[in-house]
């Protein structure tokens, strides 16, 4: 399966990365041979394989609801790139109009 | 079932299309801890205090599903009568924007071979005095996300602020067919899926708190047509707010109908104060959330026996309560619906109740002077100073002739006011009943030389004018005359 340019243009876009035309005919051709590769799974026969979403024979993996310790702020804002009376700061986002 | 009449949504004699709507709502879940991770779901925490790695997404983190959020959500399928699915997967939503910090949300996504938690439900509500059925298409988990603040001003315009506390707490989403047909009928299911919730104890349902946010869509269909396009209509902060920015897109998409136009598909956002809803601006580009099986949580089996006992342990329903309160109180249907409109109405009748007062004057009291005094300050009857104690402690006295029924009335909200028993009211505003006769007697004596006309009348036998001099004794005791004492004495001295 080929992969074009605008698609390369479209995850970029929704992973939030600025590409420069270099990097997108590189990623082209990259993630192109990627799905080449994959696309040998179309010759296996999954007659009567049913979709597969999680490989372990396990389920109903659930905590009790009870409350637990959380981090202090200090540590959590520790990891934020900037910080403003508690809260992480942004690049402002708009919300509606 | 058949309507008896089509619905004129609008009021607006808008036309023959008839309105469709369909209702989104998301509610909080009545647990003590998130619903991947063990930080607390408390309101109101100072900001960035009630998260973990997990809540924010911190590498090598892993989610464990929380099993009391599973059961509120198993009890909602069972209250609504939809199919609880035998396996249920979670799934990553994936987008770009802070209120989230692993840049996905985990929901339940619906896709071939994916059945979300429950599907096919119903609601019935009353339309028109008539039952009418409202069909729930799904009912699925996922959680909250971050809440952010915008700062006004220029200082704070560059930038948002976030708090993480909300990220993770437990939300449960129900979708309604698109089957309701007017601004009206929304209301009418958002109260009784409000009340349904309220009484399985699953929510709070408080919408001015954000634990009940509804979404609506909806679209004008031609008789016999196609089904029209949808607007979608979000940002409504109360049950009030979802009807007229409901009636407002029905009148302005006929409208745009009217004029020739076509109705865009987009969503809008209500603004509460002009009234209006407006586009939000549109998305550069179409949503691509890329669902996907969340890999860190396994499949979620509930079999039969799970179902089971939770139907079980299901509280009472309104609905039954509400024939219950009939059959065993006597209790007239009226009474009987406002006494179960909330559970803190309900427990609160039941328990005074317990305390000796006779069920019928409890639920004239609930439903007249304590329904007045609700309604006029906007509270809930769990939010304010009367408990079934004091509210019992006050029948007593009206029973005893302490205190007349109409003082009763100002006792009571003195009582809320003042966070008081209704003795210590009684004493300290002197509001005993005066059934003495020496006292009464002299005040008779007054009124009747005050108002010699009336009085006459009634020595000629005319006993019409009775009541007023009655009256007039009440007013000159500040109403804390005994009515009989007063009306006896006054046919005493004028017979």
């Amino acid at each position: 399966m080929a992969i074009d340019w605008a698609t390369v243009e479209h995850v970029a876009r929704l992973a939030r990365l600025a590409l420069t035309d270099e990097e997108r005919e590189r990623f082209v051709g990259q993630l192109g041979r990627i799905l080449e590769y994959c696309a040998r799974l179309d010759a296996i026969s999954i007659e009567g394989v049913p979709a597969t979403s999680h490989v372990l024979p396990i389920v109903n993996v659930l905590r009790e609801d009870l409350p637990a310790p959380c981090l202090s702020r200090d540590e959590v804002l520790a990891a934020a790139p900037a910080h403003e009376q508690g809260f992480f700061k942004v690049p402002r986002v708009l919300e509606a109009e | 079932m058949e309507r008896s009449e089509p619905m004129d949504p609008t009021g607006a004699g808008g036309g023959t299309r008839e309105v469709v709507i369909g209702i989104e709502i998301h509610v909080q879940l009545l647990t003590a801890s998130k619903m991947f991770c063990g930080c607390p779901t408390e309101f109101g925490a100072p900001p960035n205090t009630l998260v973990c790695p997990v809540c924010l997404g911190l590498p090598g983190s892993l989610p464990v599903l929380n099993r009391r959020a599973v059961e509120l959500g198993l009890r909602t399928a069972v209250a609504l009568g939809c199919r609880v699915h035998s396996r249920s997967r979670f799934h990553r939503k994936n987008y770009y924007y802070p209120d989230l910090a692993k840049n996905y949300q985990i929901s339940q996504y619906q896709y071939a071979g994916h059945p979300p938690l429950a599907t096919g439900g119903v609601l019935e509500i009353q339309v028109g005095g008539r039952p009418w059925r409202v069909a729930i298409r799904r009912v699925h988990l996922e959680e909250d996300t971050a809440r952010l603040v915008h700062p006004a001003g220029t200082g704070g315009a560059a930038s948002s602020l976030v708090d993480y506390n909300r990220s993770g707490v437990p939300l449960m989403e129900i979708v309604t067919e698109p089957d309701l047909r007017s601004p009206g009928e929304a209301r009418e299911f958002l109260n009784a899926l409000r009340r349904l919730l309220q009484f399985a104890e699953v929510s709070s349902c408080r919408m001015e708190e954000g634990t009940l946010r509804c979404d609506a869509n909806l679209s004008l269909q031609p008789p016999g047509g196609p089904p029209g396009v949808r607007t979608e209509v979000k940002n409504m902060n109360s049950v009030r707010a979802v009807e007229r920015a409901l009636a407002f897109e029905a009148v302005r998409q006929h409208e745009v109908l009217a004029r020739g136009e076509v109705v865009v598909q987009e969503t809008r956002h209500w603004d509460e104060r002009r009234g209006v809803t407006f586009a939000s601006r549109s998305k550069e580009e179409a949503e691509d959330y890329r669902y996907f099986p969340e890999p860190d949580l396994v499949p979620l089996d509930v079999d039969g026996a799970w179902v089971a006992a939770i139907r079980e342990a299901l509280p009472e329903l309104p609905a039954a309560r509400r024939d219950r309160l009939i059959a065993t109180f006597g209790l007239a249907a009226y009474d009987a619906d406002l006494i179960t409109a909330t559970p803190a109405m309900a427990k609160f009748f039941e328990e005074t109740v317990t305390l000796g007062p006779h069920p019928k004057v409890v639920a004239n009291w609930l439903s007249g002077a304590v329904a007045a005094y609700l309604n006029e300050h906007g509270v809930e009857i769990d939010q304010i100073a009367l408990t079934p104690a004091r509210l019992s402690a006050l029948l007593l006295l009206v029973d005893e002739g302490t205190v007349s029924g109409r003082t009763a009335k100002d006792v009571l909200v003195e009582m809320i006011a003042h966070d008081q028993e209704p003795e210590a009211v009684v004493e300290a505003r002197g509001l005993q009943q005066i059934s003495d006769e020496a006292t009464l007697r002299v005040v008779v004596d007054k009124v009747i030389a005050d108002h010699p006309g009336p009085a006459a009348e009634i020595r000629a036998g005319k006993v019409r004018a009775l009541p007023f001099l009655v009256g007039q004794v009440m007013r000159a005791t500040g109403g804390r005359a005994n009515p009989e004492a007063a009306n006896r004495l006054l046919k005493e001295r004028l017979s």
